[in-house]
């Protein structure tokens, strides 16, 4: 397949599944290829087989700290590959953090932090700086 | 064990003394409340003394002496009030047990009064019995601060749960406005319309299960007690599981009498048995079945509902009946629930002086067991 008209594949994994499909369904109509997982389980053995463009992932899946994990995981086995880890602990716990600190970019590994509720145009903003359109 | 300070203010050193050698070792025990108290008192010369004192650490406890040289007791009193040293239990200590004297004491805001001469067991008498006064206002009130933590806590998870449907049902609704042409084949259009209705429904059940919570509790709403045959509640259960079990290839028997009955609320009875045969249902393999057994021993109805499901272990089973326990693992992940159903079950079987249990193995199944008082129908 030429390269050029290769559709870029982005990995969602999150594991509130209506959260999943509306971001599959944008995604998709953003012009993207979706993976989706509901676990970092099974977000590791999309990973195993596939190379996504991008990943979004969720903070908290089946541990609090799943997103982090895995954003740890993507990140060792291919640096090239970015992140961006999405959580509502913002607005749940008032826990804050992003990236923009050198010290906090140092321990999580993820490109962008967005807090959930996600707005779709800073969410296509961010991935068309990540990697440009689909 | 609690040490509660007592400050004796009096300008005879004798009756300071006194005090302080009646109450170093005494003990006051409050069992009811598991509490065994101790004294530790200071002395005061005067009254000018006892308001600095009461200043850097204020007492539990203020013996305070009517007649003393300089300011007296009375004005002592006087000067706490409106202070927040005000709230000290004070024991007003007269010479002259002058009826006036205490009266004005006690209109001052002095909790007691004793009259010299006393005895070491007077004063003990008297120092009892404003301890156990103090003591019980702080538990009552540390009671009431806890309760009033649990009502909070619940209102935040309640908060949480209202809020998931709502975000997820709101997510589509977005999509729908400002994306259009992500919802454009037929069969995205279904699926996005059968996600909001199965949220929605699970918001209305939880709000149903609320009120039902509510109701319980408050005692509100009149009960409406009769003969109810448990044999046709649990098949009326069966029925209003059927559609699902059927879907998913799960059979579901009756092991009864045909008719047992028992004085009780109908509706209840019809809660307890729609929720513990629906989680058998809900909770089961596909292909799986369930056994909804109701006998008579002695004085006591038992339900017992089987599954072979996927069960849990013995540490998720201790949790399971309080509110908003939902065990959460790969295999309840897409199983929608209230949170609230089996803790109202267990509400209601209390009701009927009896309980429910939980008897499982992970990936085996589990066996719920309400035992209901079949002469208990909570109303006495």
């Amino acid at each position: 397949m030429d390269h050029k008209s290769r559709k870029k594949t982005i990995l969602v994994a999150d594991d509130d599944i209506d959260y999943l499909g509306q971001m599959q369904l944008l995604l998709e109509a953003a012009g993207f290829e979706v993976l989706t997982a509901e676990s970092r389980k099974e977000a590791e053995e999309i990973l195993a087989r596939r190379r996504p463009d991008l990943a979004v992932i969720d903070l908290m899946m089946e541990h609090q700290d799943s997103g982090f994990v895995l954003c740890y995981h993507i990140k060792k086995k291919d640096p090239s590959i970015p992140v961006i880890l999405v959580t509502a602990v913002t607005s749940e716990t008032g826990l804050e953090f992003d990236t923009t600190t050198e010290e906090e970019r140092s321990w999580i590994k993820a490109d962008r932090v967005l807090a959930k509720p996600i707005r779709y145009e800073q969410l296509y903003a961010e991935i068309g700086r990540l990697i440009g359109k689909g | 064990m609690t040490t509660l300070k007592i400050l004796v203010a009096d300008d005879e050193p004798g009756m300071r003394l006194a005090v302080e050698r009646a109450l170093r070792s005494f003990r006051l025990d409050l069992p009811e409340i598991g509490e065994e108290v101790h004294f530790e008192t200071s002395p005061a010369e005067s009254g000018e003394q006892a308001l600095e004192m009461i200043g850097n650490s204020p007492p539990d406890i203020l013996l305070l002496d009517h007649k003393m040289q300089g300011i007296s007791g009375l004005e002592v009193l006087e000067r706490l009030r409106g202070t927040e040293s005000q709230d000290i239990l004070t024991v007003m200590v007269t010479a002259y047990a002058s009826l006036e004297t205490a009266v004005s004491a006690i209109k001052k805001g002095a909790f007691d009064f004793l009259a010299k001469p006393f005895t070491p067991q007077e004063l003990k008498d008297t120092v009892s019995k404003a301890a156990e006064n103090l003591i019980m206002a702080r538990h009552a009130r540390r009671l009431e601060q806890e309760k009033r933590q649990v009502r909070f806590q619940f209102i935040s998870v309640l908060a949480h749960e209202l809020k998931a449907p709502l975000n997820a049902i709101e997510g589509y609704l977005n999509i729908m406005r400002e994306q259009p042409e992500a919802m454009q084949s037929r069969e995205t259009y279904e699926r996005v319309i059968e996600r909001c209705t199965v949220r929605t429904a699970q918001m209305r059940k939880l709000i149903v299960d609320l009120l039902e919570t509510t109701r319980i509790e408050s005692g509100r709403k009149k009960r409406e007690l009769a003969q109810v045959d448990l044999a046709a509640a649990a098949r009326a259960a069966i029925e209003t599981a059927a559609p699902e079990a059927q879907q998913r290839g799960i059979e579901i028997r009756l092991e009864a009498p045909g008719q047992i009955t028992m004085t009780a609320d109908r509706s209840e009875i019809e809660i307890i048995l729609n929720n513990l045969v629906s989680n058998a249902v809900k909770y089961n393999r596909d292909g799986g079945r369930v056994v909804v057994k109701i006998e008579q021993r002695d004085s006591r109805v038992v339900i017992a509902v089987s599954d072979t499901g996927i069960g849990m272990t013995a540490e998720e089973a201790a949790s399971l009946f309080q509110e908003f326990v939902r065990i959460k693992n790969d295999k309840t992940r897409n199983i929608l629930g209230s949170g609230l159903g089996l803790s109202i079950v267990k509400k209601l079987a209390l009701l009927y002086g009896g309980k429910v249990e939980v008897a499982s193995t992970p990936d085996e199944g589990s066996t719920f067991t309400a035992t209901l008082d079949r002469a208990d129908c909570g109303e006495n």
